[in-house]
């Protein structure tokens, strides 16, 4: 099988505030047309991780290789228009505008009316708006689901439809790369569902890369063709879904320090004591667990 | 939702006016403005050549205030660069007016540009607070630079078209009111386009719009540019309009008076722009007449102007406490009654 | 080299930027503790002006009486426009709060204008006339006893905010007004005497810059100066505004000696200018972060 380049990759990246580390020495690759889910336990820097490549903030070393080109010192904004899109944590859309005009920004960078053209609108500007119009109904309204809120203000959607809409934002940008923070955070059972088919549709439909950060485990295992395990700034861990879920480096990083079995025996004896006294007031013992280490999905 | 306005293309739904109604409408006013002056006596074909003035400052400092969120506290300052330079031209250059109104405009332009340059460091208020600085170094500029006339200020001939003179209200008109006309339309134009969402996208949320791609200072700049543009070219109508440009022409409390009418009228709109503009410029007559009114012996002029700033001040406190998206708003209010009638809601 | 008209005027400078000071406090107090920028505080140092000229020539009272009772109206006004223009606009975007500011600001000068016109009058001498000299340096008296009571006053409230608890409870008001009320902190009462305090340092600042300089309606123009040593200072810095206020005192005194007094106002806003590119929240501001 010939050898395939990484579309993005990140190399001894070191990103320091003061005298905190927030990464340290972080490196992976993200293949083409994989889904890459970057995990960890709260504060270990994946959200700095995606500022950094995103290009909010400058590394103190390492790189970032997006398409084989160091973009480590390029501007966010220029990023964009390599092909690096994003969604963030918090809702990041434009309250003040409808889901349209959202959508409709996200080309922005692709667009080429000027000022004049603009102010006239007539001609060249109205032939460009109506072919980013049909372009967006076309594939993305249609394939996101949202028509019936094309020309709602964002801020009256609910918080599922919003994350939605920020995905559809991204997706206008023509992406090669789409980098999802947390994108089902908050959302229940059946909005999770929806987002999980959307994020499968996008990877293999229009051949987009994902890159994501999440906690829902199952998700996480679902989606993902490689996962990265990120904790106290760096990579502890990276691999198939089921090599990283029985790491037991991974099980520490999310239990805590100290050895797993250790913690079960604690909590069987700990547990028999207790049934132990409570069988003197005529209570069942419970049953104790399993002895090896947890599966992660058991643990998080 | 409106009754019989499903749209059938997405062109039709794009339109500015976008349904039969409107277009109607917009017809109507098209008429009612070129009939005015011929049914309008001095006074109202004066106040009218006013308010358009004013529409055509209100509608910049909109793009620059109410769409890209850039408070701004010099929109006099650059009317008054673009008076001064029509002033300045006309008695050194003469030529043709509208060169002379479009060098306005480009003046003003670059003295926008300059004072947005800090706007990528210095954000909100500090903003605002550079811009109070720009109109009082104007304001140094316009009384000790050489060829400005100094205190005294200059006199400016009337616009002269085929051999006739622009010095009536009347004739003026026909100046003022379709330039302003095609300003409005111009700002219109733009929030329906990539450059005008990405002045919104600034307002709302600037490092978002950085992550589509947008370059803020670009952009920033193009929008201190652009509505200060407006500014200049108000400026110079200004200048043919009054034929007297003097350093106290285009005091500070003019750039408020702007910023009042856009926060009356509603940020962010272009409606907003043209009914807060006018109504902040009759506000000033109605309560002459209605002074006039009081039953208060003696000369109530006196009056006028120490009421006038206390409505104006109330207007900007009553329209920010209870009605902060301003007349717009109310407007859009009326309409959405009249067209759910008979229903409620 | 004139050494000595030098010193002169710096002397007058510092004087001068004591009163800035004082009216720098007054401004800080209402963003330390409501977070509001007050462009309505030329305005208020003109009302106070205006209340100690009508109860001192207006109605004849004895000085110390009409100071008091100017001192006294213009803490209760400072506490009725709280209540009934900043209060409703809680939680709204400071621009708009800013603006509503520059409306009071404008009602203020448009019932001065009412009241009295726009002329400008003398407020009735109070203050002893006797030449002050510092060596060979002539100091004007009026300067020199302002600059005192506003040392005074900004001295006092550094000592307070430093070792009063109630200090804190005043930044965390203005930070967070939810967990303040949490705490157990009366955030309405923190931010009606906020202002009331503020109002009557801002009326004794008036006063002493009427005295100074006549009052008239257009006195507010003061207020721009004070908007340049607040920012300079750091917005919510008390230090910072003794300091900027010293600065921006001296700066406009050799500004308006050396290069003339239309010189005074250009050179304090270039100075605003040339701090805000290099440190964009003033000197000693607190710089504000956003959370990606």
């Amino acid at each position: 099988m010939a050898t395939v380049d990484p579309v993005l990759r990140v190399d001894g990246l070191t990103l320091a505030f003061g005298g905190v580390k927030a990464l340290n020495g972080v490196g992976f690759e993200v293949m083409p047309g994989s889904i890459t889910t970057v995990i960890g336990p709260n504060g270990a820097g994946k959200t700095s991780l995606f500022n950094t490549i995103s290009g909010f903030y400058r590394p103190v070393a390492g790189r970032v290789e997006f398409e084989g080109q160091d973009i480590t010192r390029l501007p966010a904004p220029q990023r964009a228009r390599l092909g690096l899109a994003r969604s963030f944590q918090n809702i990041a859309l434009f309250r003040g505008m409808s889901v349209l005009d959202n959508i409709k920004l996200g080309r922005h960078c692709q667009l080429k009316t000027n000022i004049f053209q603009s102010l006239f609108y007539l001609g060249a500007a109205r032939r460009e708006e109506m072919e980013l119009r049909a372009d967006i109904e076309a594939r993305i309204i249609d394939f996101l689901e949202i028509d019936h809120i094309r020309h709602a203000p964002v801020a009256s959607l609910s918080y599922g439809l919003q994350k939605r809409v920020e995905m559809a934002r991204a997706l206008a940008m023509q992406p090669r790369v789409l980098m999802l923070d947390e994108p089902v955070a908050g959302m229940n059972r059946e909005e999770t569902e929806d987002m999980a088919r959307f994020i499968l549709d996008v990877n293999a439909e229009w051949g987009v890369t994902v890159l994501m950060v999440e906690h829902d485990m199952g998700l996480v295992m679902d989606l993902s063709d490689h996962v990265v395990v990120l904790n106290f700034g760096q990579v502890i861990a990276q691999g198939k879904p089921q090599e990283v879920q029985s790491n037991p480096e991974v099980v520490r990083a999310y239990l805590g320090s100290g050895d797993v079995s250790e913690l079960r025996e604690r909590l069987r004896t700990g547990r028999a004591r207790a049934s132990g006294a409570a069988a003197d007031n005529g209570l069942q013992p419970g049953a104790s667990a399993g002895g090896g280490t947890p599966p992660l999905s058991e643990v998080a | 939702m409106r009754i019989a306005t499903a749209k059938e293309s997405y062109l039709q739904d794009e339109a500015l006016f976008d349904s039969r109604t409107q277009r109607v409408w917009a017809a109507l006013l098209g008429l009612a403005l070129i009939a005015y002056p011929f049914m309008a006596n001095d006074y109202w074909l004066y106040l009218a050549c006013l308010v358009a003035i004013n529409v055509a400052s209100a509608t910049g400092l909109n793009i620059l205030t109410g769409y890209t969120g850039l408070v701004s506290l010099g929109q006099a300052a650059f009317m008054g660069l673009g008076a001064y330079t029509v002033a300045v031209m006309e008695h050194h250059v003469g030529g043709f007016f509208l060169l002379n109104l479009l060098a306005a405009g480009v003046v003003a332009m670059a003295g926008g540009i300059v004072v947005g340059i800090p706007s990528l460091r210095v954000k909100g208020l500090y903003l605002a607070i550079v811009t109070i600085a720009a109109s009082f170094l104007a304001h140094f500029l316009f009384v000790n630079s050489g060829f400005t006339g100094g205190t005294g200020g200059m006199t400016v001939p009337p616009a002269q078209v085929a051999g006739v003179a622009l010095d009536t209200s009347f004739r003026i008109y026909w100046l003022i009111v379709p330039v302003t006309v095609l300003m409005v339309l111009g700002a219109a134009n733009l929030f329906r386009t990539r450059i005008g969402r990405a002045f919104i996208a600034i307002r709302d949320r600037d490092i978002s719009a950085e992550v589509l791609g947008i370059p803020l200072l670009r952009y920033k700049l193009l929008s201190f540019g652009l509505s200060s543009f407006y500014a200049g070219v108000a400026g110079g109508l200004w200048a043919y309009f009054f034929r007297v440009v003097t350093p106290e022409s285009f005091p500070l409390i003019m750039s408020i008076f702007f910023l009042a009418a856009i926060i009356v009228g509603g940020m962010g709109t272009i409606l907003g722009g043209i009914l807060g503009a006018i109504f902040m410029t009759m506000v000033p007559e109605v309560l002459r007449i209605l002074v006039g009114l009081l039953p208060v012996s003696g000369d109530t002029l006196q009056f006028v102007s120490p009421v006038r700033t206390i409505v104006f001040g109330l207007l900007i406190v009553g329209f920010l406490i209870f009605e902060p998206h301003g007349l717009a708003e109310v407007w859009r209010r009326i309409r959405r009654f009249f067209h759910l009638w008979p229903f409620r809601n | 080299m004139d050494w000595l008209f030098l010193f002169e005027v710096v002397l007058a400078g510092i004087g001068a930027g004591g009163l800035y000071a004082l009216a720098g406090l007054a401004f800080v107090i209402i963003y330390k503790a409501t977070q509001v920028v007050n462009l309505a505080i030329g305005e208020m140092l003109m009302l106070g002006a205006y209340a100690f000229f009508a109860f001192a020539a207006g109605m004849q009272w004895p000085i110390p009486v009409a100071i008091m009772a100017a001192i006294a109206v213009c803490a209760v006004l400072g506490g009725v426009v709280e209540r009934l223009a900043i209060r409703p606009m809680l939680g709204e975007s400071p621009i708009s709060v800013f603006m509503v500011t520059v409306g009071l600001g404008s009602i203020m000068v448009g019932l001065v204008e009412l009241i009295w016109s726009a002329d400008q009058r003398r407020l009735p001498e109070f203050i002893p006339n006797e030449p002050i000299f510092l060596g060979e340096a002539f100091i004007s008296p009026k300067i020199f006893y302002s600059f005192l009571v506003a040392v005074v006053l900004v001295a006092i409230s550094l000592a307070v905010f430093r070792w009063w608890r109630g200090g804190v409870a005043l930044r965390a008001t203005a930070s967070d007004q939810g967990a303040a009320y949490a705490m157990g902190i009366n955030v309405p009462r923190v931010f009606s005497l906020a202002w009331i305090v503020a109002a009557a340092l801002s009326a004794v600042a008036g006063i002493a810059v009427g005295a100074i300089g006549g009052v008239s309606s257009s006195m507010g123009i003061f207020g721009l100066s004070v908007l340049v040593v607040v920012i300079v200072g750091g917005l919510d810095s008390v230090l910072g505004a003794l300091l900027a206020g010293l600065l921006i005192g001296v700066l406009e005194a050799l500004a308006g000696a050396y290069l003339g007094g239309e010189f005074k106002l250009l050179i304090t806003f270039l100075v605003l200018v040339a701090v805000l590119m290099v440190r964009p929240y003033g000197l000693f501001g607190t710089r504000e972060i956003e959370r990606l």
